[in-house]
């Protein structure tokens, strides 16, 4: 189905998009859309809350920590997303990405980093050849109060520049103003402007959405829209990621890949600071969806200084001492 | 009624009243046929009572269990409104009752009038706390954690009450009025000796708008009736008023092959105010929880 | 579910507890071997090994301890209540500060993983006796009338599946009220009752006012018999309730009485249905299912029937079923070989009744007793395993078109204890709580408890409430 954006747009357009086709009559019109987004189920708030707490009191100690801890590094989108930002800093981090720990090259590598838009080149240079990704934050972020027209212009210009993955904030005045079919059409509309090049990130600011029940239609009209991850917040806003509604979001791709069978990945961001933290979430992933998302094509940590913790505790991991940020790199 | 009354009253002769049973809102003789003498506290035959057997007592019960759910189920305003046009319909038959407790219990007209005014006043007070029992023995609960939990009395089911055999009258309302207060039907075994007052109690409950079957009321031998309505199974509580202490005792081995709630017999001075003891003897306590949560997933409340 | 990420071993340090090789009973303040020189072992479930040997009191030693608490008895009612609650206060506080060994130590005599004695029955326990600790000097208060006089001597007998848990449901209102104490554990789990007497010498509580008797249910008989106890407050099955009752019939001992249940657990169409998923693993899984307010019948409505069955198997599949003592179990053993070989039992009957069984891929360890997180689909009330408290992990499964018959089902049991309700709309959970025979009503939630909250069931899951402001009546002379 073309979106009228899309159409609209058709010079960006690379492939059609389509909800899937288990669902595609969900999208036909604003009130099946409206309909079927009101019919999934509510959630309690502290049922969920409750869950999510209790998987955070798994112990996970030696050898699954080792894993896990060098999984979770897999995993990061190390990001820099400052006014401030510079070539010089963005090359810094893709060295970081690439080499986490100087010191131990067995590290592995980040998924990716993160810039905004204009970076983009510089970001590519900085890990090219590594298989390190380059994610770009693009439509306006992190308000997303533009011009679609802007929004695409904002991610055709990342994609032009080499971006990997494009991770776009939804319009969260639309969602929350009843108003699906536009976020959705935005959506798709950005989908086709990432063409076969760059997977889409779709963030949601689930602090802003503030209801699980939102969060959870928010999750259903993303995915719907083609989105191949989707992603919590901006790390712009009070509350970014939380454990509750990471878990949340991971009920939704699981009930969608057993509706539709695709595939969508996670990314919480924000304010995951600590291995401790990154843990509860990769077990939130382990116990909720299983084998098939603990990999970083389908998982994801939007964070920066978290690396720095994985990294120290990797460390004491290793040597059996505790390490100190003088050993880690400040990039 | 005496045979001296008739003289006076000339050549009329009166009308005698048939005593029967009160179950489910109907007065039927006995299944059995059988009937008993009662006599008042002279000697003197009185009348003819109906000697209930062990099915007039299913009957009860099943009038009973029918009633229950409309009964607890009614608010607590309907039911404190029919318990006091019950006061109000005895008002009217005041008469009837203080001739019928005199002779029965061998009081003074004065004396049986004090009793039958007691009566209908227990039945005022008890009117009164329909809607009021739930407020002073149930409410919030403040649990630790984000749940609202509130705890509501509920009233146990169907009750046998075995009235008190020396207070024929102000004991049987005594007993039978916190029973139904809350909700709960009763089966009623009227004081052995003295059922009279209690067998026209019935007249008066059927003209008081209290649906047939909350009060279902059986003269008889309390050691034949009561011991199946211990034992049964559908019966959810036992209050042994009128019962002597080896009856007691049997009755409450019976009563727990299903755990009935046991009231067990104790001196109660009938002419004091009551306490909530006879209401909340026949309560249950239902406590429900539910989640509250935050008002939304952005707060501070995670 | 098959994972890359296999949690390693995260065992909980045993050396926090100090187990003695053998216990006496705790009499008058004193430990003292039984009478007749008698004593039993008490295994931990998940093993198999011998734990400690413990005295096994008998009727001589019941009648001594019940004259040491009547004995007790007159200086201990006449404390003043801010006095009583001192005590009181000193226990909460010092089951606090050691909570970690004992919950070490209850997850070893009964086999419930740590996760659950760490983060709900200690916790529990020691909110219990504060929360009753604070009612001993304001029973003025408490809507029984001015100075109720507490009964006496209190005999109380509790189970085996919430040791320390029952223990504090039994003991803190019992001292808060002034009544003095004889109570008896469970065969099978005497360990932490004798711990807590330790801790009674800990708080300086004076002799006699608490007595621990480790034994049978000979002793127990003879505790609720015993013609100076004035109290008998029981926790456990419903058939010895009712032996119990017998038993007091006649006498002026105020009974209460905590029994069995068969908990439906209701879920609608328009339940939020991750949580009513984790509701029913919590309703039946908590503690291995042995839990007298478990949520063992499901009552599914049936339009959501496919979904919510193939949600909870894949959430049954993620269940950890192992060692106790590692902080990620989940399912622990089961108490002892008569439950286990109980439950195996029942769950032959519901499949030679034609019920269909469903468990996840589950390794059991070799030693202990265990038994898989069982499903049971195909079920009606006509069902043995619909009817009888199986007192294990087993959950049946039956439906329903409508609310009204949603209650009728729930209701059909001669129990009455717990119910859970899922469903998106208020005013169908107030209509159906309000329809419920039992005593407990999680709506959108299941098997939470808390000191403030009474607990208690209608009909055959007993009479008398534990828990809050009703659960002083039980032991006051109102």
């Amino acid at each position: 189905m073309y979106s009228r954006y899309a159409r609209r747009y058709a010079r960006l357009v690379t492939m059609p998009t389509s909800a899937p086709a288990a669902l595609a009559d969900v999208t036909a019109s604003d009130s099946t859309l409206r309909r079927f987004l009101h019919g999934l189920p509510g959630v309690d708030a502290v049922g969920l809350e409750a869950r999510a707490a209790s998987l955070g009191t798994r112990s996970i100690k030696t050898t699954a920590k080792a894993y896990a801890i060098d999984l979770a590094i897999s995993m990061v989108d190390l990001t820099t997303l400052e006014g401030a930002d510079t070539p010089g800093k963005v090359r810094a981090l893709g060295a970081k990405a690439v080499h986490p720990d100087p010191t131990d090259a067995s590290t592995p590598s980040t998924a990716a980093v993160c810039v905004y838009p204009d970076m983009v080149a510089a970001a590519k240079a900085a890990v090219a050849g590594s298989g390190v990704k380059v994610a770009s934050v693009a439509t306006a972020f992190p308000a997303g109060r533009a011009a679609l027209a802007v929004k695409l212009a904002d991610v055709a210009d990342a994609v032009a520049a080499g971006a990997d993955e494009i991770d776009m904030v939804i319009d969260r005045g639309a969602f929350l103003a009843g108003d699906y079919m536009k976020v959705y059409d935005e959506i798709t509309a950005v989908k086709e402007a990432c063409g076969t090049s760059a997977r889409l990130k779709v963030i949601f600011e689930t602090g802003e959405l503030s209801t699980y029940d939102n969060i959870r239609r928010a999750s259903w009209l993303g995915m719907l829209a083609g989105a191949d991850f989707i992603k919590t917040s901006t790390g712009k806003v009070a509350v970014n990621a939380t454990p509750a509604n990471t878990l949340l979001m991971l009920e939704a791709v699981r009930d969608f890949r057993a509706q539709t069978g695709v595939q969508v990945g996670v990314k919480p961001a924000g304010g995951i600071r600590t291995t401790k933290d990154a843990i509860k979430f990769l077990v939130l992933v382990n116990e909720t969806v299983g084998a098939d998302w603990l990999d970083n094509h389908w998982f994801r940590f939007g964070a920066s200084s978290l690396l720095n913790d994985l990294l120290m505790q990797r460390q004491k991991l290793a040597t059996g001492r505790y390490s100190g940020p003088d050993y880690v790199t400040v990039d | 009624m005496s045979e001296k009354t008739e003289k006076t009253e000339q050549q009329r002769l009166s009308v005698f009243k048939t005593y029967k049973l009160y179950v489910g809102g109907k007065f039927p003789r006995s299944e059995s046929g059988r009937v008993y003498e009662v006599s008042d506290s002279k000697g003197n035959w009185l009348a003819n009572a109906p000697q209930s057997s062990r099915k007039d007592a299913r009957d009860a019960v099943v009038a009973a269990r029918k009633a229950f759910g409309g009964w607890a189920g009614a608010t607590a305003y309907n039911r404190g409104q029919i318990l006091y046009r019950i006061a109000e319909m005895l008002e009217g038959r005041r008469e009837q009752f203080v001739r019928e407790v005199a002779e029965a219990e061998g009081l003074s007209k004065a004396k049986a009038a004090a009793v039958v005014d007691a009566a209908i006043d227990r039945w005022v007070w008890y009117a009164g706390w329909t809607d009021k029992i739930a407020q002073v023995v149930g409410g919030g609960n403040p649990v630790a954690g984000p749940f609202f939990n509130l705890s509501s009395p509920e009233p146990t089911g169907v009750v046998t009450v075995l009235a008190p055999q020396e207070s024929s009258f102000l004991g049987l309302v005594s007993v039978v009025a916190p029973v139904i207060a809350t909700g709960n039907t009763a089966v009623v075994i009227a004081s052995e000796k003295s059922p009279l007052p209690a067998l026209s109690l019935g007249e008066v409950l059927a003209t008081s708008d209290l649906p047939g079957g909350v009060v279902n009321i059986l003269s008889g031998r309390a050691a034949e009736i009561a011991p199946p309505l211990a034992a049964h199974q559908d019966v959810n509580a036992i209050d042994l008023a009128g019962a002597d202490d080896v009856l007691a005792k049997e009755l409450e081995i019976a009563a727990a092959d299903n755990l009935k709630r046991v009231l067990r017999p104790q001196p109660v001075d009938y002419s004091a105010t009551p306490g909530i003891e006879r209401m909340t003897a026949f309560l249950e306590t239902k406590t429900v929880w539910h989640p509250t949560g935050s008002l939304g997933a952005s707060g501070s409340a995670y | 579910m098959a994972s890359a990420f296999e949690y390693a071993p995260a065992p909980e340090s045993r050396s926090v507890v100090d187990i003695a090789p053998s216990y006496g009973l705790f009499i008058d303040g004193e430990f003292t071997e039984a009478a007749d020189g008698k004593v039993f072992k008490t295994v931990s479930p998940s093993t198999e090994e011998v734990l400690s040997e413990v005295a096994q009191a008998g009727a001589e030693d019941v009648d001594r301890a019940v004259r040491a608490a009547r004995k007790a008895f007159q200086k201990w009612s006449a404390l003043p209540g801010a006095e009583r609650a001192k005590y009181l206060f000193r226990i909460a506080r010092i089951i606090q500060e050691r909570s970690r060994e004992l919950a070490v130590l209850e997850t070893l005599d009964n086999g419930k993983p740590i996760k659950e004695t760490r983060d709900a029955d200690l916790p529990l326990v020691a909110a219990h006796f504060f929360y009753y600790a604070g009612w001993a000097d304001k029973l003025d208060h408490a809507g029984f009338g001015a100075n109720p006089r507490p009964l006496g001597v209190a005999g109380q007998v509790i189970p085996w599946n919430f040791p320390l848990l029952m223990l504090a449901w039994k003991i803190a209102p019992a001292l808060a009220t002034g009544n003095t104490v004889v109570l008896k554990p469970a065969e099978t789990t005497p360990l932490s009752a004798l711990f807590f007497a330790d801790i009674c010498r800990q708080a300086g509580l004076p002799k006699g006012v608490v007595n621990i008797l480790p034994g049978y249910g000979d002793a127990g008989a003879a505790l609720v018999a015993h013609p100076d106890v004035n109290k008998v407050a029981f926790t456990g099955s419903t058939a010895v309730g009712k032996e119990i009752a017998r038993t007091v019939a006649g006498s002026r001992k105020k009974l209460t009485l905590e029994l069995g249940g068969k908990g439906a657990n209701i879920v609608f169409d328009d339940a939020p249905i991750d949580q009513a998923v984790e509701g029913i693993v919590n309703g039946i899984f908590f503690n291995q299912g042995q839990v007298c307010c478990a949520g063992s019948r499901l009552l599914v409505q049936e339009s959501i029937q496919d979904e919510l069955l193939d949600s909870l198997k894949r959430r049954l599949s993620t269940l950890r079923l192992g060692d106790p003592m590692d902080k990620n179990t989940d399912i622990g053993a089961i108490n002892s070989a008569e439950q286990l070989a109980r439950i195996t039992s029942l769950v032959e009957q519901g499949e030679a009744q034609g019920a269909e069984r469903w468990s996840p891929a589950c390794e059991l360890p070799a030693a202990g007793y265990w038994f898989a997180p069982t499903l049971f689909t195909n079920v009606t009330q006509a069902h043995t395993i619909a009817r009888d408290e199986i007192f294990g992990p087993v959950l049946s499964v039956l439906t329903f078109r409508t609310p009204d018959e949603a209650v009728a089902k729930a209701n059909n049991t001669p129990y009455g204890l717990s119910a859970g309700i899922w469903t998106e709309k208020g005013s169908r959970i107030l209509a159906v709580a309000n329809k419920l025979r039992a005593g407990v009503v999680w709506s959108n939630t299941f098997n939470k408890f808390d000191p403030t909250s009474p607990f208690g069931g209608y009909k055959e899951s007993g009479f008398g409430r534990e828990g809050g402001r009703h659960g002083l009546e039980a032991y006051l002379d109102v």
